[in-house]
């Protein structure tokens, strides 16, 4: 089948050309499929490739449902992956076929009555077909509505514009959660989103048909990868990331035991095994490690530079609480103040920022954070309880609107206390460019980290649960 | 027997026999979990049906069931086997004096000795069997890794008897509410199963299964209405097993109608937090005093 390499269009570089089609069958595809799978952080292992295929044995292939699960199950560990999968199942079958159309020169039909057809006739049907209709209907009604976008000849050439000028064109809106009497002509948001992927597919079909060449497969970006989620349900994967580090703290102590542990030396106990053999100590005896049980101390930055991030940081704190006894955290702006007892009293979520926004008295004329005055504040306040088994977490940007940083006593802070860890909600690169003044307290800190998905918070929290209390540089 | 299950959808009137609506995706996982042999990792939100598919495909297949639970620091003596002492040291006592210790130790290890667990258990089994491991994500990861040999090769090494080979292969299914990140090396040896709360039909057939009784009206009203609360930030949203339960509440009330005041005195039913009845009350009660729910079916 390889031989419509020689009539490649010139165009078609392009657009990321026409791949290989590689050795020709079916296990061929299904590694195909396997390695772009590991392109994207899976990690599918040849038992599990050997799975899959004894799995195929038995499942049709005939039948796309079947198919898909059966490989699923066999290759897409956990829920994340499985969502990658989906996302490159579609896509890599969808290449296939495209790929195999282009091959053969096959060309669909179009549909011939589009020069009658307007927007205007086809709103009612597809709006229809979004709330009730099947699969393949809305494939079909795709099809129709692209035809009639043709004809108005507003096509932009780029897809994501298109799907959504359509979208507007057939007057479609998704069903919002809050609205308190659902809009008559508001479909749901999940079936419009279908609605919209077969949009993409149909356009991207017709530009593969006119250039004759594949775009080239795209990584997928965070936000694919990423589960849907709303708000609230942020707010779970964040109690559960929570959870999980409880429980690493609870079994990392089971790990070391049994493991030859620290350097530490117990004197008075390899003396004492020493008198066994005459007092000289060929036996050295350790200190064990004790599983740290940390006390935390948590900052929280609430101002309205970090606006976007401080709901997440009170879920997070939120969820510490509920885990942790040993707690004590502060919020500030200007100034600080301790809401330790606000998140003891409340249980919910809501009831909580609701308090702290009302009664926290953290804003004090500008608004504006002032991270020296915060340290001071929380030196004078903490400083006799802080002790080397405690922990201090800072959740905030760093950004002090050109005041004074008073480094010397953050850095007396992170003497007192065991650790020091600093989560940032900006990306690594903006750090230290403006009023952000991350460099100034970083080498204070045991680690600093960018924190605003659950997936980085993740990371944090095994680096936290780390029973070696690193040597500070 | 598993010599029947076939095809897919032999799987799945099976299991539906059994009591059990699987979905397309629980009952591929199934036929491909009898069909070789492997086992299967399940997860999902508490209350989906876990634990619920094993006991079913227990009696789909017509095999015993096995089950594991587990907690936290459970070990092998739980797990697997355990040498019963009590009653070695009575043989010992009464045999020691007249026989050598050469055949004294050589009666006191024997099979009469030993005390076999859930794992042994379906190993040893002549008969196959269902073997459910219940919240594995529950134990630590020396028992993780003490499952991969059982899961693997099916077998089990006792020091003082030699390996204890399965005379039938077990059809295993290990259940996990996702807390802790299970090992690799276990995930590789299983098939993975995810299963979610169902969409509102197949809650509404699993509801109508469990109390055929109950109008179709008001079932769906009860699905629409566990759905909502799932959809609020609670703490413990309701699982399918309370949506069965407060089906069957309703029945025993004689409630033709779920309104405002039915809700607040059963919501405690399917909303098992203080502050979790508060969100409820005040945000589907609501709902329900508008007519909401009813209407959105309706249109």
């Amino acid at each position: 089948m390889a031989s419509s390499g020689g009539s490649r269009p010139a165009e078609g570089a392009l657009y990321g050309g026409f791949p290989e089609p590689g050795p020709p069958g079916f296990a061929a595809r299904v590694l195909e499929f396997a390695e772009e799978l590991r392109r994207e952080g899976m990690s599918v292992g040849t038992s599990e490739l050997l799975d899959a295929f004894s799995a195929l044995e038995h499942v049709s292939w005939t039948r796309r449902e079947d198919f898909r699960e059966a490989l699923a199950a066999t290759l897409a560990k956990s829920q994340e992956d499985r969502r990658v999968f989906e996302l490159l199942f579609d896509r890599f079958f969808f290449r296939a076929v495209e790929r195999r159309a282009v091959e053969r020169g096959l060309r669909e039909r179009r549909f011939e009555g589009a020069g009658r057809l307007d927007f205007d006739s086809l709103r009612d049907r597809v709006r229809q077909a979004i709330r009730a209709g099947g699969d393949g209907e809305l494939q079909d009604l795709a099809r129709l509505a692209i035809a009639a976008f043709d004809r108005q000849g507003e096509g932009s050439g780029v897809i994501g514009v298109d799907v959504q000028r359509i979208r507007r064109a057939l007057g479609l809106k998704g069903q919002r959660e809050a609205a308190p009497l659902p809009d008559p002509d508001s479909v749901p948001q999940e079936r419009l989103k279908q609605f919209e992927r077969h949009l993409r597919r149909e356009l991207e079909r017709r530009l593969i048909e006119r250039t004759r060449s594949l775009p080239p497969a795209k990584p997928l970006n965070e936000l694919d990868r990423a589960l849907p989620t709303g708000a609230m349900q942020d707010l779970a994967a964040v109690h559960r990331v929570v959870a999980q580090l409880k429980r690493r703290l609870a079994t990392r102590g089971h790990e070391q035991r049994g493991r030859r542990s620290g350097a530490a030396v117990d004197v008075r106990r390899t003396m004492r095994a020493s008198l066994e053999t005459g007092g000289v100590p060929l036996r050295l005896k350790h200190r064990p490690r004790r599983p740290r049980r940390p006390e935390l101390y948590v900052l929280c930055d609430v101002s309205t530079s970090v606006t976007s991030a401080s709901v997440f940081f009170l879920s997070v704190l939120h969820a510490l609480h509920d885990n942790f006894r040993k707690l004590r955290s502060f919020v500030f702006v200007e100034r600080i103040s301790e809401v330790t007892e606000v998140f003891e009293r409340e249980r919910s979520f809501e009831a909580v920022s609701r308090a702290i926004a009302a009664d926290a008295g953290v804003a004090d004329v500008s608004g504006y954070t002032d991270y020296g005055r915060v340290w001071l504040e929380f030196l004078g306040k903490v400083i006799d309880d802080l002790d080397p088994r405690s922990t201090v977490i800072v959740l905030g940007d760093a950004r002090t609107n050109g005041r004074e940083p008073h480094a010397a006593a953050f850095a007396r802070i992170a003497e007192h206390a065991g650790r020091m860890f600093w989560m940032n909600p900006e990306p690594r690169l903006y750090w230290n460019y403006g009023d952000s003044v991350m460099s100034a307290y970083a080498p204070f800190c045991d680690g600093v980290f960018e924190c605003w998905t659950t997936k980085q918070l993740e990371t944090f929290v095994n680096a936290l649960a780390d029973l070696r209390v690193p040597s500070r540089a | 027997m598993a010599e029947e299950l076939a095809t897919i959808a032999e799987v799945r009137s099976a299991l539906a026999e059994a009591g059990y609506l699987a979905d397309e995706s629980a009952s591929l996982v199934s036929f491909l979990a009898v069909r070789l042999g492997k086992p299967v990792l399940v997860e999902g939100p508490a209350g989906v049906g876990k634990t619920e598919l094993a006991k079913a495909l227990a009696r789909a297949t017509g095999r015993k069931l096995i089950r594991l639970q587990c907690y936290e620091g459970l070990d092998e003596a739980k797990a697997l086997y355990e040498w019963n002492y009590r009653k070695q040291l009575l043989r010992i006592q009464v045999e020691a004096s007249e026989a050598g210790w050469e055949r004294v130790q050589e009666d006191i290890f024997s099979e009469d000795f030993l005390l076999t667990r859930p794992l042994l258990e379906a190993i040893a089994h002549p008969e196959p069997v269902v073997l459910l491991i219940d919240e594995i994500d529950k134990t630590d990861q020396e028992f993780e890794a003490m499952l991969l040999e059982v899961l693997s090769d099916f077998q089990v090494s006792i020091p003082e008897l030699g390996v204890v080979e399965a005379k039938s292969r077990p059809l295993v299914l290990l259940t996990s509410n996702n807390s802790r990140e299970l090992t690799e090396a276990l995930k590789r040896r299983c098939l993975y199963l995810w299963l979610d709360y169902p969409d509102v039909e197949r809650e509404l057939e699993i509801v109508r299964l469990h109390s055929p009784e109950l109008p179709e009206e008001l079932a769906r009203k009860l699905v629409e209405i566990v759905h909502m609360v799932r959809s609020l930030d609670l703490k413990k949203p309701p699982s399918i097993a309370e949506s069965v339960d407060w089906a069957r509440a309703l029945l025993l009330l004689g409630a033709d109608d779920i309104d405002r005041s039915v809700l607040e005195r059963t919501m405690s039913i399917i909303v098992k937090h203080r502050s979790d009845l508060e969100v409820v009350a005040d945000r589907v009660g609501v709902k329900l005093t508008d007519g909401l729910v009813g209407r959105q079916q309706a249109g």
